[in-house]
């Protein structure tokens, strides 16, 4: 997340939007955006219903065993078609801005 | 005689709690991110330092302590080493396959979710002008 929001600029200079989702409530994402100083969109799916529309559920994976989403990324260009799609094998190993970037100059 | 302190088993073990417990701490740069080497080398130095200080405890006991000790610490800092690649090489892999996510060339799925401030942002409201970059995260509960 860091590393997207120090490349925030060049999304937004490709007219691009960022935008965060996981099972945190809008409150808790509002305290780690002020913590952090995250500044693109952080969006609440408490009820796991679009992290199960997009099969990024990892069951059983949160700290008291409850179902999470696991990290994945993909870049949606302005039709709504998916473009690029990140699914890691390693938890540790997330996608990173500029591998976006690249898709997004790609995909123009 | 009084036999002399075996510093490399000490050093040695106190360099297998570090290469544990740096994790947290590493995985923060871009540099060490992704793969573990500077911990599996902290864990390597420590092993070469218990190892020598082992050799001179049994090889040596009229002049180096450490045959007991030593042994208990070493066998301690194994067990570390065996919890850090259980986690990193087995845990941090064990990620759902995700078969039926979106592929490239199909539509998104459209949702509409809460944002931090408690505002509905739909997909639509989104996609112009240029598209979105969803990130799917763990969370920080």
């Amino acid at each position: 997340m860091r590393s997207f929001q120090k490349h925030l600029s060049e999304f937004e200079s490709r007219g691009v939007h960022l935008a965060a989702i996981s099972v945190d409530s809008s409150e808790v994402s509002a305290r780690q955006c002020r913590k952090m100083g995250y500044t693109f969109t952080f969006l609440s799916d408490h009820d796991r219903d679009v992290i199960r529309r997009y099969d990024v559920l990892h069951r059983g994976a949160g700290p008291k065993g409850e179902d999470i989403a696991r990290p994945a990324e993909f870049y949606i260009d302005a039709g709504g078609m998916v473009r690029w799609v990140n699914l890691t094998e390693n938890i540790a190993v997330r996608a990173r801005p500029e591998e976006a970037l690249r898709a997004i100059d790609a995909s123009e | 005689m009084k036999r002399g302190w075996n510093w490399p088993i000490w050093i040695g073990f106190i360099l297998a709690f570090g290469g544990l417990f740096s994790y947290e701490w590493l995985v923060q740069f871009p540099l060490t991110r992704d793969f573990p080497w500077a911990n599996l080398l902290i864990f390597a130095i420590g092993a070469a330092l218990l190892f020598f200080g082992l050799f001179r405890a049994f090889g040596s006991p009229q002049r180096y302590r450490g045959k007991v000790f030593g042994s208990i610490l070493a066998a301690v800092a194994l067990l570390l080493f065996a919890f850090f690649s259980y986690e990193i090489f087995y845990v941090l892999r064990q990620v759902p396959l995700s078969a039926q996510a979106p592929r490239l060339g199909e539509k998104a799925p459209e949702f509409s979710l809460a944002d931090q401030n408690g505002k509905t942002v739909s997909l639509a409201d989104l996609l112009s002008p240029n598209g979105v970059v969803l990130i799917f995260y763990r969370g920080y509960w």
